[in-house]
């Protein structure tokens, strides 16, 4: 009895693993034909790997969609860090439904309003228009994360370290930033993904010159899918598995507190 | 020492403390004994400076310490849940008060090892407090809070978390402990039985005030109230009106019961027809089938009502009339048949003039 409910949830797991994971398969193994069509397996070849780092269009969007990651996973990292505690501290009942809108709100919702924002402020479009907008939704992944980690703490622990003799200063950066930091991380680390694979929002706050991989992919597609894509959206595919991981790993061992 | 006048806390509209006033000498183990809920943390909490009073005053060696924060008071508090930090080893938990003070990076090796021979774990300094015992946390915690020389140490129920082995030996430790340091103790404790071992005066707390503050041998045997005498211990109530009283002895009559004669404590007057408590503890009263009363006893007889066989003593619950039981203890240091009674059986009970302690009642 109890054996056969285990086959069965095998059984549907494995589907829905296949599910999931069979068109990025598809697409890994493309990218290593040898072949300008993806209809049938010719040869393994590196060289769609080649043409990648030969198309200076790919190299600026490359370029672009790290530095955008990079930065907005920084800010959202510094401001998500401040709201989790907040979140966390004040109780305060807005709070937390507004720094998490921005996650749940469909993308489109969210790059048509700042798009219209941008425009009333005069904000060009470009480089910094869309690391804004890639903060706004980063920062409730990292409060998120942040408040968990808060929630997890034992308050007494900065009572200690003030009856110990630190001041307030010294026992935030002694003890509650320390014991925050796997949080932080695992928060920051999961905003550079988001906003390494964003397209909606990016799309409609991009301007000539800060085109990023996703919407470059895009504009390739259209026209169609060549074994290019396969090989750059294989890249992206590597760098958020790693990502992901090692942000679930920091989250792992905070919760554990062996960090 | 330390101080307190006058302490008075509302949260919301519930008062927690209710004007305490407190005297602690240097040097002294000091318990805050009460039940859960009666302000004991609220008013260490105010000593740290985690708390402040809405009224009220504490002095520390003369200084009004109200509006000083935590950090510059010379009192260190060892928590409850110990409050160790778990991304330090335990020489780094130790160390940081000092690092906090400025005092120097060789002599703070030397103070934490000090402070780790102390409390008999020398070679734990590399551990996390993760992997300690819950006995080693506790050790590792009071030699953190003591290792900057405060002049005062709180301590909130340090040793509940413990089992009851544990717990024995961790009371011996602290005594001896406290004795070698001569750092003044606050310790925070509802059980009755480590106050007592532990402190050298106790003030019981009940609803936000002191009901009483005294050394654990007169708490025991003299207690002011009906709450004092109920709490510590166990200890039979006998409802009793004053019949005839000079200065040194009382003629009672029992409820239900009879004439009984006591001897009064200094600080205990009644007057004629005053009605009163007398309390008695049962390891106070003799039980036997047939006794032969002596000077300055009294005897009643009455019938089992209930034992409890607890190992060492037995625990014979004697109804002396309709409704009213009486409890006696009964070592069991020997074979004697003879001193074991069954449910049903008639005995007497007595007690000498002086085993009773009369509280006055309103
Ligand atoms: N910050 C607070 N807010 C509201 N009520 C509190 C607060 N702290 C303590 N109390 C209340 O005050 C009373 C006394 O608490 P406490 O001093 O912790 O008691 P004890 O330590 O003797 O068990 C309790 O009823 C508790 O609920
Ligand atoms: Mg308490």
């Amino acid at each position: 009895m109890a054996r056969g409910r285990m086959n069965w949830l095998k059984l549907f797991s494995t589907a829905v693993f296949v599910f999931l994971y069979l068109p990025l398969l598809i697409v890994v193994v493309y990218s290593f034909n040898d072949s300008k069509l993806n209809a049938e397996w010719v040869g393994f070849t590196l060289k769609w790997y080649g043409v990648l780092f030969d198309d200076t269009e790919m190299l600026t969007a490359a370029r672009n969609s790290l530095l955008i990651a990079t930065f907005s996973a920084a800010v959202a990292a510094l401001l998500g860090t401040l709201a989790g505690m907040a979140m966390s501290r004040l109780r305060l009942r807005l709070l937390p439904a507004l720094v998490l809108a921005p996650v749940a709100m469909p993308d489109i919702l969210l790059g048509v309003s700042l798009l219209i924002l941008f425009i009333m402020l005069n904000i060009s479009l470009g480089l910094v228009s869309v690391i804004l907008a890639h903060i706004t939704f980063c920062i409730g992944y990292v409060a998120l994360s942040v408040q968990a980690r808060m929630g997890s703490m034992d308050d007494s622990l900065i009572e200690a370290a003030r009856d110990l003799g630190a001041s307030p200063w010294q026992a935030f950066s002694r003890i509650t930033l320390p014991l925050l930091a796997p949080g932080i991380i695992a928060g920051a680390l999961m905003a550079f993904t988001l906003s390494i694979d964003d397209f909606v929002v990016t799309f409609f706050t991009a301007g000539v010159g800060s085109s990023t991989l996703p919407l470059q992919i895009y504009s390739m597609v259209k026209i169609a899918v060549t074994p290019e894509v396969n090989a750059i959206s294989t890249l992206l595919m590597v760098v958020t598995l790693l990502l992901v991981t090692l942000a679930s790993r920091f989250n792992k061992h905070a919760l554990r507190g062996t960090i | 020492m330390l101080e307190i006048r006058g302490i008075s806390k509302k949260f919301g509209d519930f008062e927690a403390l209710k004007g305490v006033d407190l005297h602690i000498g240097a040097g002294e183990f000091f318990t805050l004994l009460g039940p859960s809920g009666c302000g004991k943390t609220t008013l260490l909490r105010m000593i740290a400076g985690f708390e402040a009073p809405d009224s009220g005053e504490i002095l520390l060696e003369g200084k009004d310490m109200v509006g000083t924060p935590p950090e510059q008071r010379p009192v260190h508090t060892v928590f409850q849940n110990y409050a160790l930090f778990p991304h330090m080893t335990v020489a780094q938990n130790i160390a940081f008060p000092l690092q906090m003070a400025r005092v120097q990076a060789d002599e703070i090796d030397a103070r934490v090892q000090q402070a780790l021979d102390n409390v008999h774990l020398p070679d734990k300094a590399g551990a996390y407090p993760a992997a300690l015992s819950g006995g080693q946390r506790q050790r590792i915690a009071i030699a953190r809070a003591l290792v900057k020389r405060p002049r005062l140490l709180l301590l909130d129920e340090p040793l509940s978390a413990l089992d009851a082995k544990m717990r024995e030996q961790m009371q011996i430790e602290l005594i001896n402990l406290q004795k070698e340091v001569g750092i003044t103790f606050i310790y925070v404790t509802h059980d009755q039985g480590e106050a007592l071992a532990l402190s050298h005066r106790i003030a019981v707390m009940n609803q936000g005030k002191i009901a009483q503050l005294d050394q654990p041998a007169q708490l025991y045997n003299h207690p002011n109230s009906r709450f004092v005498a109920d709490f510590i211990g166990q200890c039979n109530l006998l409802e009793a009106t004053v019949t005839d009283s000079d200065r040194h002895h009382a003629d009672l009559e029992l409820h239900h019961i009879g004439p009984v004669r006591v001897s009064l404590a200094p600080a205990v007057t009644v007057t004629k027809g005053q009605r009163c408590l007398l309390t008695l503890r049962p390891e106070k009263i003799r039980i036997a089938r047939n006794l032969h009363a002596l000077v300055d006893e009294t005897h009643f007889c009455g019938k089992i009502h209930d034992t409890l066989y607890l190992g060492d003593v037995t625990v014979y619950k004697v109804e002396l009339a309709q409704g009213i039981l009486l409890e006696a203890l009964l070592a069991n240091s020997g074979n004697h048949a003879s001193e074991r009674f069954a449910v049903g059986d008639s005995v007497e009970v007595a007690w000498n003039s002086s085993a009773g302690h009369l509280i006055a009642e309103p």
